[in-house]
């Protein structure tokens, strides 16, 4: 019971955070845009393109650590399978530019892609056809994954599969889907993947402009959804997902068709983890079948812990935290980096079952924590 | 807002203690690109092990152009975006000079774009499927005329093979080779049902049922063999089953790509005496520089046991070609030095002479070893001399007319000599 | 030439009547031939190979060693010798021809004697020639079988001497086959030809097989190769009783593939049937310890240099306790804190995987690991020429079904066991009428853990052993409790081998890759139909 006032009360404390957040958001990204294109290169203030693509790619994580925070921190619906919607909607972007590349490619095809030009392939498959538009692009990229959330979410929810059991078929989901996709066969270039992109809308994409142009892109659509979280979540619809969230049965009894939420929730949130994928593509320049690896998703899992879920700007910090020690531990002790991500998965959930943010919101400190914790007290009431 | 505090606090402190390592003598830096973690750690470790030896030795020399070497080492960590970040990394925030890195053709096509873009080096050492040449790569690995060719004609004319199975890890190295040998295969009068072509996923294990069929497909009458170009670790359990299914290097023979010393040391190779593989280096090849190479390899990586593979010749190749150019050229700068590489020859680890040619591939002898039960692979049979590596298959619908030659007039990776035309470059 | 050929003949029947002083000179002829060894170039081998036939018994030896790489050439004075590797890396010697024992020497100062396959083939027919008149039977039959392929005039010559001798009734009758296949593809009259079909009735070598095709083949125009009509219908009828026959053993393979994979996958998912199945707790690191019972099954083979044979046995219980010595480490430092929140003992354990993952990689290195098999493991048990099953793969699936039932047995039979059921099914209770819920909880998961370290052992046999091992497993075992149905360890079982048979039925239709994928999709399917798997467990542990 406890919980579900808290989560209210925290809900009041996000509205009035969120232009804190929004301000901090965009001063950094407008900084770091401005610092890139307008002050020279010799100056120290002068932020690399190396580095706007960097904050580009964790604006990209953010927002799909943001998806999943919407179902595991609001309804407990723990999904390790969001690397399967983020990477097809970057497929879905990766199509498209392979298809802008038109006889640019090495062997000058005008319509197949290199990769199809060498393995022999004579005609288009059909579901590339239609992709040099970028509305196409688009609407797959929210009908692809937002269809197959909908098709998984209905069978899962109308049975009743909940918990572990579906953190294991979601992690399934996303497996089986890794081995489709490193199937030449299928048409979306097997391991290898979709590579060497040459514009988006017509600009150059490697020119700084377009890309500090993506990078303030990935801001916005991040602070949309954001807000968009926001208000789903502290209307009638967010309410009863708490209640779902907190007493499956209860809200069921009262009547509620409580997979309808579930559902509506979890393609909401598979959409956002597209957009986050699609946005993703074109900064990195690749995308491959390693996308849907069930590490990757189980990683942005632990994004969202460590960062506080139920907390949306939680979730945020927690991927662009963890992100940046990866790049730079990654950098320094290459071989320290699975031992450092495997202590802060243990860490989070014995010590700070609420991340960071809770830690925040919490009066006691962490030593606080660290002593009732070692009286043997209960760990606090478990909200999945 | 204590937070806020904690996170710049935290942030600042690790900028602090990450930042010094810019700030070094005035060196030729060498980005070492190798993943250290994650699944391909396996192969890639030794490269850069290898590539750190080849600095310290040449360091030894008195560096090059009178500078010191500085290897600045990254770990893109199997993961394939990452080596394109670690490249913008390497080139625009650590300023190196040159990038010896890569193993898998993926990790490749993602470094491409941004290695053209920055106008950076890089030396490529794995053999891999052609169909690519890059101004801003050199490929001092195997083209699939280097390998599978020459196999397949050993092969052919020694050991009166007459089916073929063409079996593959299904990616696009596997893909591509088996599309050339197929074509091949059909071009010298093999009737297609004498091909079985199969393929398998990453890290396959059960593979009961695939040699099975093998032992089927080769019990007809007519000679047969196997072309393995199955990936790293799929094949400890591969050859295991072969073992153990009796079917025997006199019987079915099964030549491999990806198979060497290293692979191979995981491995207990009684049961796979005299199966073949081909390369362009094997560690059991008797010359001076080979000796050397791994007497220096042995103490350098204290430990005895540690074996060479053909990679690890290609580094040593693509290296002493680099410094030979850089001294040549008498600077770092990329396109002074990619000028200099093309005709640039160093010896190489098998008694000869590697020579870097116009289309960036080297000119190699291509051996064909059996493997012996400790673990090493002898030669056989080889090449009367080199052969030039060729960027595209003429075996290919899709690349017989192309060529790649960079050098003037021509000056492109993928000039089509019908339409006389230069697809696709923005530079 | 022919004369030559002659010549070794008449000597290779000479050398049974005079025996001793032949012998003498032979061993002479053969040291100058074997002298021509030195310095020869591969392509130059088969000519001096060929000579060494007319030693007969006597180079047998010296041929045996080529064939299996041992021949050496001493440096020192170009005597032809036989090494065999010693513990301290030099070698053993001996007289390739006088058998007379040699000092040891280190490689550096010896040459290997090349060979290749070509040359293996050719020694492997000689070695035929030579042993097809052996004392012992064993190898007059494999001497036998390897002529069965190769009908030239002087084999065929030989093994009609061979049938006059012949007194052993296997060797018989693969020598009649051989000198079928003969009549039938050689000879005109049609009598000899019918009987010789009669002789090949039954027999499953694949060569009879071959033979019956290529006589019944049809040249481009469709016209029969073979004239006579009869010999074509006898032929034809044979033809395809082989061919049911083979399409039964066929199926026979496919089952035995599919128990067998089967077998891997109840192997892996037993421990987790019990830590997630028993006790719920979702152990991510299930598969790391799978792997640590691989690498304790290596670790075992180091500390036991002269006993690889067995050393696998001892692997088997070290590797349990390893295993489950981490698993209760897991329990008590970890997972008792996370007690009722599944979900966190999911991301919790996942955790501790990356650290086992890459704590085994700065120990042992990236690279894999090579646990050897010993011989009564390798190799296979042949039924029949079309039908064979590998040891390696009989044994694990009957040590699968044994650890299974041991289990059942634990589970069932001992106060453990009692006590493991008992907290599995009312935790509260259970702890009210004085069992020790945190002991059992922490024993139960060393137990399963154990379990999995087991199956780690097993593994090593059959493939990597690595740091990736693990997570190659992982997904496939959580598959398989969870379609079998979570708390039922017949489920696991059942579902073990319907997951392993249908995948190698799928296999020869879809391919490696599409099994895989069909698999997964079709449990996930089935989950959400019957979201408790195949035998769910019933009662009120159930909720």
């Amino acid at each position: 019971m406890s919980t579900i006032r808290n989560q209210f009360s925290s809900l009041h404390d996000l509205r009035e955070k969120a232009p804190i957040f929004l301000a901090v958001l965009f001063g950094t990204t407008i900084y770091a845009s401005v610092c890139n294109l307008w002050v020279p290169e010799e100056s120290i203030f002068h932020v690399t393109t190396y580095t706007i693509t960097l904050l580009g790619k964790y604006l990209c994580y953010a927002l799909l650590a943001l998806s999943v925070d919407v179902v595991w921190g609001y309804c407990g619906i723990l999904s390790l399978g969001h690397g399967a919607f983020f990477a097809l909607g970057g497929y879905t972007m990766g199509m498209y530019l392979m298809r802008q590349v038109g006889d640019r490619g090495v062997y000058g095809d005008p319509l197949l892609p290199d990769f199809m030009v060498f393995l022999d392939w004579q005609e288009l498959p059909w579901f590339w056809h239609g992709f040099d538009q970028f509305w196409v692009a688009m609407l797959a990229m929210i009908l692809v994954p937002g269809l197959l959330a909908f098709v998984f979410g209905w069978l899962a929810f109308r049975s009743r599969v909940a918990g572990v059991y579906l953190s294991i078929m979601t992690q399934a989901l996303t497996y089986a889907l890794m081995l489709a996709f490193f199937r030449n066969e299928m048409g979306f270039g097997g391991n290898n993947g979709l590579t060497d992109f040459k514009d988006i809308l017509g600009f150059n994409l490697q020119s700084d402009n377009v890309r500090v142009a993506l990078f303030l892109c990935s801001a916005v659509v991040l602070a949309l959804a954001y807000c968009l979280s926001l208000l789903i979540m502290s209307s009638r619809f967010g309410r009863v997902i708490l209640g779902v969230r907190d007493a499956e049965n209860r809200a069921r009894f009262i009547g509620f068709k409580t997979e309808n939420y579930k559902v509506s929730l979890f393609v909401y949130s598979a959409i956002l983890a597209a957009i986050a994928g699609a946005l993703y593509v074109p900064q990195v320049g690749i995308i491959n079948p390693g996308e849907f690896s069930p590490l990757n998703s189980i990683e942005v899992v632990v994004w969202v812990a460590v960062g506080g879920r139920g907390t949306l700007y939680g979730a945020i910090v927690g991927a662009l935290l963890v992100n940046y020690a990866k790049t730079r531990f990654t950098a320094v002790f290459p071989e320290a980096w699975l031992f450092a991500l495997g202590a802060l998965f243990v860490s989070v959930t014995i010590f700070l079952p609420q991340g960071l943010m809770g830690l925040i919101k919490d009066k006691r400190s962490v030593t606080g924590k660290l002593f009732f914790w070692r009286k043997g007290r209960k760990p606090e009431e478990e909200i999945v | 807002m204590k937070f806020n505090k904690l996170i710049k606090a935290t942030a600042a402190a690790l900028s602090l203690t990450l930042s010094f390592s810019a700030l070094a003598a005035d060196t030729i830096k060498v980005g070492v690109l190798h993943s250290l973690s994650g699944t391909m750690a396996i192969s890639e470790t030794t490269l850069k092990d290898t590539v750190l030896m080849m600095i310290e030795e040449q360091n030894k020399k008195g560096g090059l152009l009178g500078k010191q070497l500085e290897a600045v080492v990254v770990d893109p960590a199997s993961n394939w975006p990452l080596f394109a970040e670690k490249t913008r990394e390497l080139i625009s925030k650590e300023d190196v000079d040159v990038i010896f890195g890569c193993w898998t053709s993926v990790s490749r096509k993602s470094v491409l774009p941004v290695i053209e873009e920055l106008n950076g080096l890089l030396f490529y050492p794995v053999q891999y499927e052609g169909e690519e040449s890059s101004k801003n790569v050199f490929y001092t690995g195997a083209a699939p005329n280097q390998q599978a060719i020459p196999a397949v004609d050993y092969l052919m004319n020694e050991l009166g093979v007459k089916r073929w199975v063409l079996a593959g890890t299904d990616y696009v190295y596997p893909r591509t080779t088996n599309k050339i040998l197929e074509a091949y295969l059909i071009a010298k009068g093999v009737s297609p049902d004498d091909i079985m072509i199969n393929y398998t996923p990453f890290g396959h294990s059960d593979w009961q049922s695939i040699v099975s069929d093998v032992k089927k497909f080769g019990s007809t009458g007519k000679k047969a063999a196997v072309v393995s170009t199955i990936n790293g670790d799929a094949n400890v359990p591969f050859y295991k089953e072969l073992g153990n299914q009796g079917v025997s290097a006199e019987d079915i023979p099964v030549i491999a790509f990806s198979v060497g010393e290293e692979e191979l040391s995981g491995l207990d190779t009684a049961p796979l005496v005299g199966h073949l593989a081909a390369w362009n280096y094997f560690q059991s090849v008797e010359s001076d520089e080979n000796t050397a190479f791994i007497e220096q390899w042995k103490t350098f990586i204290k430990d005895d046991k540690r074996v060479t593979n053909d990679p690890m010749e290609a580094t040593y190749i693509g290296f002493n070609m680099w410094a030979k150019a850089v001294e040549k050229a008498g600077t770092t700068d990329v396109d002074s030095v990619e000028q200099a590489m093309i005709g640039i020859t160093t010896p190489n680890l098998t008694g000869g002479i590697a020579v870097m040619n116009s289309n960036h591939h080297l000119s190699k002898p291509v051996l064909i070893g059996e493997i012996q039960d400790d673990g090493q692979i002898e030669t056989v049979w080889e090449t009367d001399g080199t052969v030039i590596g060729d960027a595209w298959s003429n075996f290919l619908p899709s690349s017989k007319d192309l060529i790649s030659d960079w050098t003037a007039p021509v000056s492109c990776g993928n000039f089509n000599t019908k339409t006389a035309k230069c697809s696709g470059q923005n530079f | 030439m022919i004369s030559l050929v002659k010549h070794i003949l008449g000597i290779t029947l000479l050398i049974f009547s005079f025996a001793i002083s032949a012998a003498d000179e032979v061993e002479l002829d053969l040291r100058q031939i074997s002298q021509q060894l030195v310095g020869a170039k591969l392509k130059a081998l088969p000519v001096i190979i060929k000579q060494f036939e007319a030693g007969g018994e006597v180079a047998l030896p010296m041929l045996d060693a080529m064939l299996k790489g041992r021949l050496f050439i001493r440096k020192s004075d170009k005597l032809i010798v036989v090494g065999e590797r010693q513990e301290n890396g030099d070698y053993a010697l001996m007289d390739a021809l006088s058998a007379e024992s040699l000092t040891a020497l280190p490689k550096k100062q010896l040459k290997k004697v090349k060979v290749n396959n070509r040359l293996r083939m050719q020694l492997r027919d000689i070695i035929a020639r030579v042993t097809l008149f052996s004392a012992d039977p064993d190898i007059r039959e494999s001497a036998v079988r390897n002529m069965l392929n190769k009908t030239s005039k002087d084999n065929i010559a030989m093994l009609e001497q061979a049938k006059n001798v012949e007194t052993d009734s296997s060797v018989m009758e693969l020598i009649d086959l051989a000198l079928a296949i003969n009549v039938l593809t050689t000879s005109d009259i049609q009598a000899e030809r019918l009987s010789a079909l009669e002789i090949m009735d039954g027999s499953l070598e694949p060569i009879v097989f071959n033979t019956l095709s290529t006589l019944l083949a049809q040249d481009d125009a469709g016209n029969n190769l073979e004239a006579d009509k009869v010999i074509r219908e006898k032929a034809l009828k044979l033809k395809n009783s082989i061919q049911q026959e083979i399409d039964f053993y066929e199926l026979m393979e496919k089952l035995f593939f599919g128990l067998s994979l089967g077998s891997v996958l109840l192997l892996a998912a037993t421990g987790l049937a019990i830590t997630f199945g028993v006790m719920g707790v979702l152990n991510m690191a299930h598969g790391e310890l799978i792997m640590i019972g691989a690498y304790t099954a290596y670790v075992v083979q180091l500390l036991m240099p002269n006993t690889l044979e067995y050393s696998i046995l001892v692997a088997i219980p070290a590797a349990f306790l390893v295993a489950g010595a981490v698993g209760v480490l897991i329990q008590r430092g970890v997972i008792r804190f996370l007690h009722g929140r599944p979900l966190e003992t999911l991301l919790a354990t996942f955790g501790i995987s990356l650290i086992l993952q890459q704590a085994v990689r700065s120990i042992f290195s990236p690279l894999n690991r090579q646990v050897v098999s010993p011989s009564w493991l390798s190799g296979s048990w042949e039924l029949n020429p079309i039908f064979s099953l590998t040891y390696n793969r009989l044994y694990i699936l009957f040590f699968a079904l044994l650890v299974f039932f041991i289990l059942q047995l634990v589970l069932k039979r001992t106060s453990l066991g009692l006590n493991v059921r008992a907290v599995s099914q009312n935790r509260g209770m259970a702890k009210a009428i004085g069992v020790r819920t945190e002991w059992v909880d922490a024993m139960t998961f060393g137990l399963g853990s154990g379990i999995a370290g087991i199956a780690g052992v097993a593994l090593s046999q059959l493939t990597n052993v690595g740091p990736n091992l693990g997570q190659a497993y992982i997904i496939d075992s959580f598959m398989v409790v969870v379609f079998g149905g979570v708390g039922n360890l017949w489920g696991t079982l059942v579902g073990a081998f319907s997951l392993g048979m249908l995948n190698k039925f799928l296999e020869p239709v879809t391919g490696a890759v599409l099994a895989n994928i069909v698999i997964l999709v079709s449990i996930i399917l089935f989950i959400q139909k019957r979201p408790r798997g195949l035998f769910p467990q019933k009662g009120r542990a159930a909720e």
